[in-house]
């Protein structure tokens, strides 16, 4: 690459091959510190896990701000770290668009579902969906589209590690990234095992607090670099661009008409994903009420927004003090932004630090997502369909733990597969299901009488089934410079985000489905879950021990 | 667990059509669902300003700073105050309607139990 001509020589130890940033040796120490530290987290909560509300739910004695700095560490996953930053120095004003989807998407989750979750549920989104409607249908559709948004969100994560590992550990050959991928997927199972929510909220909580300082100080750094005054970073940053266009919308998604559709169609399935993430949803049980539960929104909020200026500032530094050409150039692309503004700030250790937060980010939302899988299988599918409701909470457990070990392992090899695949559209895929199959029947089931259970099946099916068939029909597949599917043609959908048909299909169908339905359901189950939900009335209480 | 005895369905349809339960409903909804319509509202403008009229977003404002950076930055802080006239809100009027019905309930289903009424003892169902 003729770009990485550009490279500074300080950026390219003498000795070690040019794709090397800094020393390997510093990033793998300071992330077996945290290994280290997390570890005796986890070993210390593994005690008290006996029932199901301890393994899955950590008694839900967590308080707000505890939860709350979790939830910021499940949902700034590296691809909202490594991807926004990385966004903003090569795209500008782009990227920026994202983190707004991202943090305003919350206030769904604070002013419609939280609360009213956390009143109705036990462990999983199935819970409150199949309150009033039938069980079995419901609980199953609902622990598929659970496991299907899941599954793509910890491909994602895991093969974003391939790419970070090729980045920071100087490994770039697929033997040594797998041997890493096994590494992290087989840390995680451990976590997972061993700690159940208690554990891994642990993790999560750690990991917030690295992320956010990290990100803090390297803010402070950059913008005292431009005297504190950020008018002259945007200016430096369009300096170094070569053109003011990086200030404005439309250097990623302003090509034409359709790519202005698409994003209209990503922002709608980042604002409405969020309150259907199951992993995201699960974090409510946690706590012991639903005051709790809005702290802890509020707490998430707060961490998530001020993050999400951090990185505004981040990116547009990365931008002017290193460039979209060698960011690119650089292996992890454009991922490689915030570590490479690490490095150009405070050298091999700050670097460090960065790394190995990376990974810690990877570890903790893998070890999120692949326990919300396990609650949802062994709750949903084992418990309510397959034991009909008669399971004991110590089987439930064991179903749990070994759904954990299956999902680590899918996870590792789904990770290796994906090497080197573009994958990235996997992220915003998990979002529009969510928000196209999840968001519509939760927020039916919470707020309309007449909501049934065949309004919920074609609802989460239909909303599943289009998110599905577009994405496969769309560029991402086929027909583009960078699909997955090379040589072929198939791709009749124009856009990448299918949220624009999918979202509004998912609300439709669970309309239709419901006014269609001549079975009515249960008013005294009905009255139950709304006096419930608004009042807490014999909601699961926080575990004694 | 929630070894608490639970409320009997009949309790639950009472208590649904009771004005102070339909208070707390309308007092919450009223709040919530203009406030919904109202970020989203906001958001989508932003997003297809963005998306289709990014001349009027490049206007510059303060320096290098632009309409686009502060139109996004107000989305910030939108969200927080939302947060916060929620949190208010919910503190001041919800809590005390819904602790109130709560604890009325809680205290019908304890007396309920006491009076050997086997059906209303049993485990809070999903």
């Amino acid at each position: 690459m003729s770009a990485l001509a550009l490279l500074p020589a300080a950026l390219v130890p003498a000795a070690a091959p040019e794709t090397k940033v800094g020393n390997p040796w510093i990033n793998i120490g300071i992330f077996a510190a945290f290994v280290v530290v997390t570890l005796v987290v986890v070993l210390r909560a593994s005690g008290n896990n006996k029932t199901a509300a301890d393994y899955l739910a950590g008694g839900r004695s967590f308080k707000g701000w505890q939860n709350g700095t979790a939830i910021s560490g499940d949902y700034l996953s590296a691809a909202s770290f490594l991807g926004i930053v990385g966004a903003i120095a090569i795209y500008g004003y782009d990227g920026f668009l994202y983190s707004i989807g991202f943090l305003v998407a919350w206030l769904v989750a604070l002013l419609l579902v939280a609360e009213l979750l956390r009143n109705t549920g036990k462990f999983t989104m199935a819970d409150v969906l199949s309150f009033r409607l039938k069980q079995k249908p419901v609980r199953i559709a609902a622990a598929i589209t659970t496991l299907v948004v899941c599954f793509f969100y910890l491909l994602a994560q895991m093969a974003g590690a391939g790419g970070l590992v090729s980045l920071l550990l100087g490994i770039s050959d697929k033997t040594g990234q797998s041997v890493v991928l096994i590494v992290v997927g087989a840390l995680m199972i451990f976590y997972v095992l061993m700690g159940g929510m208690k554990g891994t909220t642990g993790v999560q909580i750690i990991k917030a607090c690295l992320l956010i300082i990290g990100a803090f100080v390297m803010t402070i750094w950059a913008l005292a670099m431009h005297g504190f005054d950020f008018s002259a970073l945007l200016g430096a940053a369009s300096d170094t661009a070569g053109t003011s266009k990086i200030l404005e919308p439309g250097l990623q998604y302003g090509k034409s008409i359709t790519t202005k559709v698409d994003f209209l169609s990503l922002g709608l399935a980042l604002v409405l994903g969020t309150a259907g993430l199951p992993h995201v949803l699960m974090r409510f049980y946690t706590v012991p009420t639903a005051k709790e539960a809005r702290k802890s929104v509020v707490w998430a909020i707060w961490l998530i927004g001020a993050f999400y200026l951090f990185t505004l500032v981040l990116g547009f530094a990365a931008g002017a003090l290193i460039g979209s050409d060698e960011i690119k150039a650089a292996p992890g692309g454009v991922n490689s932004a915030a570590p490479l503004l690490a490095f150009h700030l405070g050298g091999s250790v700050l670097l460090g630090v960065i790394a190995a937060v990376a990974f810690a980010t990877i570890l903790a939302v893998v070890a999120g997502l692949a326990l919300t899988a396990a609650a949802s299988f062994s709750h949903d599918i084992y418990g309510s369909v397959i034991k009909k409701g008669k399971s004991s909470s110590a089987q439930e457990v064991k179903v749990a733990r070994w759904t954990v070990v299956v999902i680590g392992i899918i996870a590792i090899v789904g990770g290796i597969g994906a090497q080197g695949q573009n994958v990235a559209f996997l992220v915003a895929l998990a979002f529009a299901v969510a928000a196209s199959a999840n968001l519509p029947t939760i927020l039916y089931s919470l707020f309309w009488k007449g909501f049934t259970t065949r309004g919920a099946l074609w609802s989460m099916y239909g909303g599943l089934a289009s998110s599905l068939v577009l994405i496969v029909f769309s560029p991402v597949f086929s027909g583009g410079e960078t699909s997955m599917i090379q040589g072929a043609d198939f791709s009749i959908f124009p856009l990448s985000n299918p949220g624009i048909i999918s979202i509004p299909l998912g609300f439709l169908l669970g309309w239709i489905g419901s006014l269609t339905d001549r079975g009515s359901e249960d008013p005294a189950k009905q009255a139950e879950m709304e006096v419930r939900s608004m009042t807490g009335v014999g909601a699961e209480k926080a575990v004694e021990h | 667990m929630s070894s608490q005895p639970s409320p009997a369905p009949e309790d639950f349809l009472r208590v649904q059509s009771e004005p102070r339960f339909t208070k707390l409903r309308s007092d919450y909804r009223r709040f919530a669902f203009p406030m919904t319509a109202l970020f989203l509202v906001w958001y989508l403008l932003y997003v297809i300003f963005a998306a289709f009229v990014p001349s009027f977003m490049a206007i510059k404002v303060v320096g290098n700073v632009n309409i686009g950076i502060v139109w996004g930055l107000l989305q910030f802080v939108s969200t927080f105050v939302i947060t916060s006239l929620y949190v208010r809100f919910a503190n001041c009027t919800l809590d005390p309607e819904a602790t109130a019905i709560r604890t009325d309930l809680e205290d019908v289903a304890a007396a309920r139990a006491a009076r050997g009424d086997a059906d209303s003892v049993e485990e809070v169902r999903p």
